[in-house]
């Protein structure tokens, strides 16, 4: 079981990296990746909320807005509320963002100065709606998803922290004026895709 | 009055690109240009929703309050998204199944968020729709060329059509399997850049001097 678990860790975090193999949460990813501290900031961000929405998305899902959810109601079985998925799903994830705000800055002031300015962004970050939304296309049990959405975050932790690591260094090359800053950053992150296809197909 | 509508429609599409300078909406834009078809289907989607919640957005400026405007915004995009997936599913139900997560999250793309935010909240209504479709347009090229690029080199064809045929149909085409893959999709938009900014010398960005990084907390574009 466990291995199992540990399984779809690994293929979340390296072969179904978000940013490099989906090309999800690409518009923070590009944005944020200047500095590796912001960058490490960023990708603490995205683990914790999408570790969190993930699971709850998952609850609300199964709970109201698959095919046949409402069967306890009277009547309930003939209703279909799964038109309202991304409806529901970007407001779980607004709403989420909004509290693990309050909450840490209440709880942690100092971590809410590394990762406050990130939060309000992450509710329309991609990789966490896209999170979501692969969790209810592949039909993951509840402990699945936890584990496919933490594992998500931290690839694009991963990720992200890299990518600045490389900017940074970037900085002190002689590019060419029009690939300067977006251009460059571009054909790095596609070298960078092509390192992180080695790891497709690790089973474990 | 007729220049600045002028200028809403026509500046997105090579001077203010939204994926080539303002870097908006990328996330979805690589996903689906594997073929030209899709990478079609999902600029048709995205011009009709940009174009509607830019017109929402905007006839409803003066009543949002500032406070609560993002989760307005979102629940109008949403609300458009869903009746695109809807209408997909009816009568393109094929493309629907390979664009797969990519239409709901449309709801996320920058650009329509971007153009709600920064535009239509300031501008009156036939102002915002030309600029929404002007953004739209602007997406779109950018989408197009990708994927003609990567289905021509990798599997021959042009929506569909055979061009160059494949060695595996008795052509005499090595299909170039590389452009099927993620990696390509970053190269190609970083090359088109470079050859847009080659031809247009004031898009180069400026140069940090060695030591001169951002401070942290400088992120002047964030997003």
């Amino acid at each position: 079981m466990l291995e199992h678990y540990l399984s779809l860790a690994t293929r979340a975090i390296f072969v179904e990296n978000m940013p490099l193999a989906f090309f999800l949460g690409l518009c923070s990813f590009l944005a944020i990746s200047r500095r590796v501290e912001t960058a490490l900031g960023m990708g603490l961000a995205v683990i914790v909320v999408l570790g969190i929405t993930c699971p709850l998305n998952h609850l609300l899902h199964r709970a109201f807005l698959a095919e046949g959810a409402l069967a306890w109601l009277p009547g309930g079985e003939r209703v279909n509320l799964s038109f309202l998925t991304f409806l529901v799903l970007i407001g779980t994830i607004a709403a989420t963002v909004q509290i693990v705000e309050m909450a840490i800055d209440r709880l942690s002031p100092r971590l809410y100065g590394a990762l406050g300015v990130f939060l309000p962004l992450i509710a329309v970050n991609c990789a966490i709606l896209g999170g979501s939304l692969f969790m209810v296309e592949r039909d993951y049990t509840f402990a699945e998803s936890a584990v496919f959405g933490a594992g998500s975050g931290a690839g694009f932790a991963l990720a992200i922290v890299a990518l600045a690591a490389i900017r940074e260094r970037l900085h002190y090359s002689n590019v060419p004026p029009p690939l300067r800053g977006l251009g460059i950053t571009f054909i790095v992150v596609g070298l960078m895709a092509f390192g992180f296809m080695a790891f497709s197909g690790i089973q474990l | 009055m007729r220049r600045e509508f002028r200028d809403a429609l026509r500046d997105p599409l090579i001077d203010n690109n939204p994926i080539g300078l303002q870097v908006l909406g990328i996330c979805s834009a690589l996903a689906v240009t594997t073929q030209l078809s899709t990478a079609f289907v999902m600029c048709v989607s995205v011009l009709g929703v940009l174009t509607a919640s830019s017109l929402a957005v905007s006839l409803l400026r003066q009543r949002i309050p500032s406070s609560i405007r993002i989760i307005t915004q979102l629940t109008i995009i949403a609300s458009l998204v869903i009746i695109t997936d809807q209408i997909l599913k009816a009568y393109v139900y094929e493309i629907s199944l390979k664009l797969s997560v990519f239409v709901g999250l449309i709801i996320t793309n920058c650009i329509v968020m971007g153009r709600a935010e920064a535009f239509a909240m300031q501008n009156p209504p036939a102002l915002s729709v030309l600029d929404a479709v002007g953004n739209a347009l602007g997406y779109s090229l950018v989408l197009l060329v990708v994927a003609f690029v990567r289905e021509l080199l990798g599997s021959g064809s042009v929506a569909g059509i055979t061009v160059l045929r494949t060695v595996s149909d008795g052509g005499w085409y090595v299909p170039n399997g590389l452009m099927m893959l993620a990696p390509a999709a970053f190269l190609l938009i970083g090359c088109f850049i470079w050859v847009v900014r080659s031809i247009r010398p004031e898009q180069v960005e400026e140069v940090y001097h060695v030591g001169a990084l951002p401070e942290p907390g400088y992120e002047g574009d964030l997003r």
